[in-house]
């Protein structure tokens, strides 16, 4: 038995004008991670580092225990992914395909497939050429769900789509997860995508993981504290605060270690204690990225 | 994101379409069914059993506890909640209990006055 579908350990890539550094991520078998970075993070070379398309220079990768890029061919067999620059074959049916990667791969389901097929809405005798954004999408994902591989890998599949799609798609994978021994790792930069359907959450900016973790303690730990000063003072930086804002006596801090003592500490200073806010992940990813940020450049 | 689910399986259980001893969905059908994380799914069941209002046993899953006037109970919780609540807001708002306790029994009265009034 293998507890993580995904293991990166220390993974690093150099290139001209980029670099990706110690990137470490785990994914528990049975798990999705939502994989979050702005355009340029690094999150597709991640992802191809992952499934030995590019050989990391530094760090040690497993993916369903493999070890990659060596034994990628093993892998291969079980990981199934899927991104927005790969293509079907304009001229050929989306029934062409089908049979294509069935008489490749031994695990391919047909009666999923055709499942697959009426809840996508998508003809098998439809031509690829013909299709739109969408439908090529929903295609290309048919292709890898099909294969009922134990690990899926997106890359950005929500992008671009329209929020019917989106919810079709993000359906589909939620459905998958029925069963325990999957998991997948799928990258987006929309926020909410990710919120409502991942275990765990990874943050990445400019080649490195900005922060890792499974998603409700994510949301549990990052607050927003709104309070009221006793004078013109300037509101004290407590341990686990990371911004502050204030405006004449009002101010909000942020936290990303929030625990009940936090506003009695400000209590006991004379602050006066407002409320307590949750953030949502995407005011989290900004508000994180910007930390970071500040933080590299301090 | 786990409150909102504890939130809908406790009123579920209070408007009564859930019974004692009623059994829930897995973790991981439910997850599929509201496509929200099965984590998420966990937590909610792990605080709700911590709460005494489902119970979960190991190989045959969770049901809703066998308590009695369990219903009675999570309203109970709520009114906790909000009690709690109202008093954090006089004392921001600098009232004392005599003023939170003459508001509160307002409060009572216009909902008697407002169920009194015909339709």
């Amino acid at each position: 038995m293998i507890d993580l579908a995904i293991e990166l350990t220390g993974v690093g890539k150099d290139y001209r004008l980029f670099s990706l550094q110690d990137v470490s991520l785990a994914l528990p078998t049975g798990q999705i991670m939502g994989f979050i970075g702005p355009n340029g993070a690094g999150k597709s070379t991640t992802i191809r580092i992952l499934l030995g398309l590019v050989h990391q220079d530094r760090g040690e990768v497993r993916v369903l225990g493999h070890r990659m890029p060596a034994e990628q061919v093993a892998a291969k067999w079980e990981v199934g992914f899927a991104s927005d620059d790969m293509r079907l074959y304009d001229g050929a049916t989306i029934e062409w395909h089908m049979r294509f990667i069935r008489s490749i791969f031994p695990s391919w389901d047909q009666a999923y497939a055709e499942t697959l097929l009426k809840r996508f809405d998508l003809r098998a005798e439809h031509r690829v050429k013909g299709l739109s954004h969408g439908q090529r999408v929903k295609a290309t994902l048919l292709m890898v769900l099909a294969r009922r591989p134990r690990l899926l890998v997106l890359d950005e599949p929500t992008t671009g789509l329209d929020p019917v799609v989106r919810q079709e798609l993000l359906r589909e994978l939620a459905a998958v997860m029925q069963d325990d021994g999957r998991s997948i790792l799928f990258s987006s930069h929309n926020t909410q995508d990710v919120e409502q359907i991942s275990d765990q959450i990874a943050f990445i900016d400019r080649g490195r993981i900005i922060e890792s973790r499974d998603k409700e303690t994510f949301l549990e730990r990052w607050r927003r504290i709104r309070v009221e000063l006793p004078g013109d003072v300037r509101l004290p930086a407590l341990p686990g605060i990371i911004d502050i804002q204030q405006a004449g006596r009002l101010a909000v801090a942020t936290t990303n270690e929030y625990d009940g003592q936090l506003p009695r500490a400000y209590e006991a200073a004379g602050v006066r204690v407002h409320a307590v806010e949750s953030m949502t992940l995407e005011e989290i990813f900004v508000s994180n990225v910007q930390h970071s940020r500040e933080g590299a450049t301090a | 994101m786990y409150l909102q689910i504890m939130e809908q399986i406790r009123r579920r259980i209070a408007v009564g379409d859930l019974k004692a001893a009623d059994p829930l969905p897995s973790i991981r059908q439910l997850a599929a069914d509201l496509q929200i994380s099965v984590i998420t799914i966990k937590r909610a069941y792990l605080e709700l059993e911590r709460d005494g209002v489902i119970s979960t046993q190991h190989g045959k899953g969770s049901a809703v506890a066998e308590s009695a006037g369990l219903a009675a109970r999570i309203y109970e919780q709520e009114l906790e909640k909000h009690l709690a609540e109202a008093a954090r807001l006089a004392a921001l708002l600098g009232l004392g209990s005599r003023d939170l306790q003459r508001r509160v029994r307002d409060a009572s009265d216009q909902l008697a006055e407002s169920a009194k009034e015909p339709r």
